[in-house]
C-alpha cells in the first residue's frame, strides 16, 4: 500500500490540479487581497515547469520559511488569521504552497481533498449564478485529478489519457447530479445561514446608513449593485410615486443627521389611507442592517401585513429583528395616497424643529424674513421651493466640498449638490422657519425590467427627500431634489446628470444592446435567487406540501430524506447486483435462454464447460432430448468458433445472421419435460 | 485429412496398446513442430513410442542415450582431419536425423543438454564457423526419468520451456497389460509396421494445422487462462507468451485430430494439462501441479 501511494502520477495529474486550482483563484480575484491569487498564479507556474523541465522540488529549508512568510503576510494584511477573509486567504496561500511538495499519488489525494473543501469556501463569499457555475468547472477539474492520481497505479493496461480521466469525472458527476437533487430539495433548512460565518463576512455589504452626511449617498450611487428589486401584483405606479423609505433622520447636528434614539418611547403616527392598495413584493439584498426597503406608505391595518419578524417604528420606519444577511423576500402593501400623523405630539413638534444653535447666520437670517412676512408654512415651503428652481442650483454627484458653515456654504456660495444637500438644506430651512420637517432617507424609482416585469432598484437609485408636517394634512412628502432636477425623479439619475458626471455604465442611457443583455442576464438571475437561493424553508414546505397533498412538519423532512435515500440505495445495490455483467452479444444471450430451459430441469452448465461437453453432458442426463440439445451445442459452437464461411464482412453477417436464426428458433422450439 | 491422422493413430495403437490418448497427444506435438519431453518410470514404453511414431510417419529415426560422460560433439558430430584432402572434414552425429530421441536427458551434463536445446531451437548445427542446416522435419522426443535423480541434472525451467508438450505414459489398463503379455512386446512388432504417410504429407498436415481456425471468442479464453496463471497466488510465475503460443498450435493441431476446422475450447482443455504442466511451477510442496491445472480449467470461464 505504502509503495502505491509513493508511485508518481502521470502528467496529466498535475495539470487538472493547476487547471481546476486556477478556476478557483480567479473567482477569489475579487473577494481576497490581490496578493493572494498572484501568489498562486507564482507557485502554480513553478510547479508546472518542475513537472515539464523535470526540476527538482524545493528542499525543506526553502519551503519552511515560505510557509512563516505566507502565514505572516496573511497577518499582516488582515490583521488576524481568524475571520472569513483571514483564514480563508491563508487556506488560499497554504494551498498555493502546497503544489510545491505534491509529487506522489497521496500528495495529491491530499491536495484534491483539501481543493475540493477551499473550491466551496467561495459561496461564503458570493453565490451568483456564474460562480456556481464556474465551482461545476472546478469541481469537475478536481475529480478527474483524483481519477488521474488513482488511475495511474492500479493498472498500466490502460495507458493514461486526459479524454478517458475527463470522461470518467463527467459519468461521475452526472451520477451524482440526481443525488444533489435530492439533498437539495429535501434536506432539512433552517431560517437564517446554517452556520455562523464570521462578522467580518459582511463587510462588503452596502446600503443606506443610520445616518446622513452629505457625500454619504454620494458613494452609493455610483454604485450599479442591486438593492433590491420588486414584483408588483398589479400595475407599477408612475416613477415619481415610487419613493422606497428607509431610514428617516430627525437629528441634525453640523452636518451629520441621525435617526431618533430608540431610547425615546414616541407613539407611531396615525394613518389614514385613500384609494387603492399596491402590493408588491421586495427580494431584499443582504446589506446588515435592520431597515426593510417598503414602498410610502406601508399599511400596517392589520397589523400582520408586515413582513415576518418585522416592526414599525413612529416614524412609519419597517425595520426588522435581525441584521439583513441574507437575501429575504416579503410582501408589501402600500396606499399612495395617505394621511400621516393628523396630530402632532409636544415631543416630535420639538424633535421635529430641533437645531444646533449658531450656525449658518445666512440660513436662519432667510427663514427669519420669511417669517416675518407673515407667510404661512405652505408659502414658505413654496418660496424654498421656487428658490432652488429659480438660482442656479445645478444637480451633480461630484460637488464641491463645504465648509464650517455647511448649509450657508451650499444655499448661498456653491450650489452645486445632489439629494442630500437638497434634502438636508431644505429640512434645515424649514426648521429655522418654525416648519416641522424630517429627513427621509431610502431609495427612489426603480428599472423596470421587461423581461421578469419586475423592477430593479439598485444602490445608485439611493435618494433622500423631506417631509414636513402641516396642520390638517400631517407629515407631507417634498423633495426638494425634484426642484432642481425633476428628471431625476420623472425617469431616473441618469438623466439629470450631465454626461461628464461619473455615473455607473450601466446606468447610462446609451448602448441599448449592452442594456437589453444586462436586463435578460439580471431576469435570470432573479429567477436564479428566488428558487435556489431563496429555496428556504417556507419554500421547501410548500413544495411538499403541494407534491405530498398534506401538511409536513419540519422534522419530517428529515425522514422524507432519510426515506428517498434508502430507497436510492437499495435500487442502485439491486441494479448492482443484478447485472453483474451485461451480455449485449444476441449470440450468447440466445444461448443463455437455452442454459436457461436447461437449468430449469436441473442441467446446469458449469462455467469452465465447453459448450460441446455439456452438450454430451446434458444429452446424456435427458436423452429424450438428446438430438436437440446437441444440434443446439454444436450449432452455437460453430457460430462462437467456426470461421465465417465468406470472406466477405457484408455477406459474413448475413451468413451468421441466419446462423443466429435458426439458433434462436431451436432454442425456442425446445421444451424440455 | 482425418483419414490420415486415423490412420496414423491405429496403426501406432497396434504397438502401444491402450495408450490412444498419448499418442494423440504426442502426434498433436509433432503436428504442431513441437518437441515432446516424455517423462515417466523405466519400461514404461517410453522409447517404443518414440519408435512407433517415428516408423509410422515414416520418418527416419536416431537414439542416443544420454549418460553423464556424453559430450555435446557425441550428439553433434566432429570435424575430422583428412589426410588426403588436408582439410577438416564434418562427421554429422546422430543429430542428424528427423526424429531424435534423446534417452533418459536428465543425465547428462548440463553442457549436453544445452547443445541438444539449442538444436532443438534453430534446427541447424554451427560447428567451426560452418553452418549444417538438420533434415526436415526435425523432432526431438526427450524422456527422461523422474523417481531416481541420483547423478542427474534436471532439466531447468528454461530449457523445459523448449519442449511444447510434456506427457506421461503411466502403467497400462489391466486389459491391455493382459494383451501385452500375450504377445512378445512391442519391440518386435515395430518391424512389422509400415509407415502411413511420407514426409511430403507430413508436411502438409502440419501446414492445414496451422490453418486451424481460431476464432476471437477462443482468443478470449486463452487469454482468460494465461491471465489466470499470472494473477493466481498457486503458482511462482505464470504461462510466458510462448506458452500461449505453444497452447494455440498444439489446440489447432488437436481440432485437426478430430476432425474439426476450428477450435473450440474443449480442445484447449485437452492439451492444456500437457503444455502447460511443465511450464507452471507449484509455489506449494503439498499439492502437486495437476491438482492446480485442474483448479485453473475450472476457474476460467469459457
Amino acid at each position: 500500500m505504502t509503495s502505491q501511494l509513493k508511485l508518481q502520477p502521470n502528467q496529466f495529474t498535475i495539470h487538472w490540479l493547476l487547471i481546476s486550482l486556477g478556476i478557483t483563484f480567479t473567482l477569489f480575484l475579487f473577494h481576497l487581497s490581490n496578493w493572494v491569487p498572484a501568489s498562486f498564479a507564482v507557485f502554480a507556474l513553478w510547479r508546472y515547469l518542475i513537472a515539464k523541465n523535470n526540476w527538482p522540488y524545493p528542499k525543506l529549508w526553502l519551503r519552511l520559511p515560505l510557509t512563516f512568510a505566507g502565514g505572516i503576510t496573511v497577518l499582516v494584511t488582515y490583521g488576524s488569521l481568524f475571520g472569513r477573509d483571514a483564514s480563508v486567504a491563508l487556506l488560499a496561500v497554504m494551498i498555493a504552497m502546497k503544489l510545491l511538495e505534491t509529487r506522489t499519488k497521496r500528495d495529491f489525494i491530499v491536495m484534491v481533498l483539501l481543493s475540493y473543501f477551499f473550491t466551496v469556501n467561495i459561496l461564503l463569499f458570493t453565490q451568483a449564478i456564474w460562480v456556481c457555475l464556474a465551482i461545476l468547472f472546478a469541481l469537475f477539474g478536481l475529480t478527474a485529478c483524483l481519477i488521474s492520481a488513482s488511475r495511474q497505479s492500479a493498472s498500466s493496461k490502460h495507458p493514461a489519457t486526459w479524454r478517458v480521466e475527463a470522461k470518467l469525472a463527467g459519468k461521475l458527476l452526472m451520477q451524482a447530479t440526481p443525488i444533489m437533487l435530492v439533498l437539495f430539495v429535501l434536506f432539512p433548512r433552517i431560517p437564517g445561514p446554517i452556520w455562523g460565518i464570521p462578522q467580518d463576512a459582511y463587510r462588503g455589504m452596502s446600503g443606506l446608513s443610520d445616518s446622513m452626511e452629505p457625500g454619504s449617498i454620494n458613494q452609493l450611487s455610483l454604485s450599479s449593485k442591486v438593492a433590491f428589486r420588486a414584483e408588483f401584483k398589479s400595475t407599477i405606479p408612475a416613477n415619481n410615486q415610487l419613493y422606497w423609505r428607509g431610514p428617516v433622520l430627525w437629528h441634525q447636528e453640523g452636518r451629520r443627521w441621525t435617526m431618533t434614539s430608540d431610547k425615546i418611547n414616541l407613539p407611531t403616527e396615525s394613518l389614514e389611507t385613500f384609494g387603492e392598495t399596491s402590493n408588491y413584493i421586495i427580494t431584499l439584498e443582504p446589506h446588515n442592517r435592520n431597515w426593510l426597503l417598503m414602498l410610502d406608505l406601508q399599511d400596517t391595518n392589520p397589523p400582520d401585513t408586515l413582513p415576518e419578524d418585522a416592526t414599525i417604528k413612529h416614524d412609519r420606519q419597517v425595520v426588522s429583528k435581525q441584521p439583513v444577511r441574507t437575501r429575504i423576500r416579503y410582501e408589501g402593501r402600500a396606499y399612495l395616497q395617505y394621511k400621516l400623523a393628523s396630530k402632532l405630539g409636544d415631543h416630535e413638534r420639538s424633535l421635529a424643529l430641533q437645531l444646533i444653535e449658531d450656525e449658518n447666520p445666512k440660513t436662519r437670517q432667510l427663514a427669519n424674513t420669511w417669517v416675518n412676512q407673515q407667510k404661512s408654512h405652505v408659502e414658505i415651503i413654496q418660496a424654498a421651493l421656487i428658490m432652488f428652481r429659480d438660482q442656479p442650483f445645478i444637480y451633480t454627484l461630484a460637488p464641491p466640498l463645504l465648509g464650517n458653515q455647511p448649509v450657508d456654504d451650499f444655499l448661498f456660495n456653491t450650489k452645486r449638490g445632489f439629494c442630500e444637500h437638497y434634502a438636508s438644506s431644505f429640512v434645515y430651512l424649514m426648521r429655522a422657519a418654525g416648519v416641522p420637517a424630517r429627513i427621509v432617507t431610502g431609495y427612489q424609482g426603480g428599472e423596470l425590467n421587461p423581461s421578469g416585469n419586475y423592477l430593479i432598484i439598485r444602490q445608485s437609485d439611493a435618494h433622500a427627500w423631506a417631509e414636513v408636517w402641516l396642520q390638517d394634512q400631517g407629515w407631507v412628502r417634498v423633495d426638494p431634489t425634484s426642484a432642481v432636477a425633476p428628471s431625476r425623479i420623472e425617469s431616473g439619475i441618469s438623466t439629470a446628470l450631465s454626461d461628464s458626471d461619473l455615473l455607473p455604465l450601466l446606468s447610462r442611457q446609451d448602448y441599448p444592446m449592452l442594456k437589453k443583455l444586462y436586463l435578460n442576464w439580471d431576469a435570470v438571475n432573479n429567477g436564479w435567487n428566488q428558487w435556489v437561493l431563496g429555496y428556504d424553508q417556507q419554500k421547501q414546505l410548500a413544495l411538499l406540501k403541494s407534491l405530498l397533498h398534506r401538511d409536513i412538519a419540519w422534522a419530517d423532512i428529515g425522514l422524507i430524506l432519510m426515506a428517498v435515500i434508502i430507497v436510492l440505495m437499495l435500487l442502485i445495490s439491486y441494479i448492482l447486483l443484478r447485472n453483474t455483467v451485461v451480455i449485449t452479444d444476441p449470440v450468447k444471450k440466445a444461448y443463455l435462454k437455452f442454459l436457461k430451459k436447461l437449468s430449469h430441469v436441473g442441467v446446469n452448465k458449469f462455467q469452465h464447460e465447453g459448450v460441446i461437453d455439456f452438450g454430451k453432458r446434458a444429452a446424456q442426463q435427458l436423452p429424450k432430448h438428446s438430438s436437440e440439445i446437441e444440434v443446439i451445442s454444436a450449432l452455437y459452437s460453430s457460430i462462437q468458433y467456426a470461421k465465417p464461411t465468406t470472406t466477405k464482412t457484408k455477406e459474413n453477417r448475413i451468413d451468421n445472421h441466419a446462423a443466429l436464426q435458426l439458433l434462436k428458433q431451436l432454442i425456442k422450439k425446445l421444451t424440455l419435460t | 485429412m482425418k483419414n490420415i491422422t486415423d490412420e496414423i493413430i491405429a496403426k501406432a495403437n497396434e504397438i502401444i496398446l491402450g495408450k490412444e490418448l498419448q499418442i494423440k497427444l504426442a502426434l498433436a506435438c509433432l503436428l504442431a513442430k513441437g518437441h515432446l519431453l516424455i517423462e515417466d518410470l523405466p519400461g514404461m514404453g517410453k522409447t517404443t513410442l518414440a519408435h512407433t511414431l517415428a516408423q509410422v510417419l515414416g520418418l527416419q529415426f536416431q537414439r542416443v542415450q544420454f549418460t553423464s560422460d556424453l559430450l555435446p560433439a557425441d550428439v553433434l558430430g566432429v570435424s575430422v582431419y583428412d589426410r588426403n584432402t588436408a582439410n577438416f572434414k564434418f562427421h554429422p552425429g546422430p543429430v542428424f536425423t528427423n526424429v531424435l530421441l534423446a534417452d533418459e536427458i536428465n543425465r547428462a551434463t548440463p553442457k549436453t543438454q544445452s547443445a541438444l536445446l539449442e538444436v532443438m531451437e534453430e534446427a541447424q548445427v554451427t560447428i567451426d564457423a560452418s553452418t549444417y542446416a538438420l533434415p526436415q522435419p526435425f523432432f526431438v522426443i526427450a524422456t527422461q526419468n523422474p523417481s531416481s535423480q541420483i547423478g542427474t541434472f534436471a532439466l531447468p525451467e528454461s530449457q523445459l520451456d523448449r519442449f511444447l508438450m510434456r506427457i506421461t505414459l503411466n502403467y497400462p489398463d489391466t486389459a491391455s497389460e493382459r494383451k501385452l503379455l500375450q504377445s512378445n512386446g512391442g519391440r518386435d512388432q515395430l518391424k512389422k509396421i509400415s509407415a502411413a504417410i511420407d514426409h511430403k504429407q507430413l508436411q502438409s498436415l502440419q501446414t492445414a494445422s496451422q490453418e486451424i481456425y481460431v476464432s476471437d471468442s477462443l482468443l478470449d479464453y486463452l487469454q482468460g487462462i494465461l491471465q489466470y496463471s499470472r494473477q493466481s497466488s498457486h503458482f511462482n510465475a505464470g504461462l510466458s507468451p510462448r506458452a500461449g503460443l505453444g497452447l494455440k498450435q498444439s489446440a489447432q493441431a488437436w481440432a485437426m485430430l478430430a476432425g474439426r476446422d476450428h477450435v473450440i475450447p474443449e480442445d484447449v482443455q485437452a492439451i492444456l494439462p500437457s503444455v502447460a504442466g511443465h511450464r507452471l511451477v507449484s509455489n506449494s510442496t503439498f499439492s502437486s501441479n495437476s491438482e492446480h491445472i485442474a483448479q485453473l480449467l475450472k476457474a476460467v470461464a469459457v
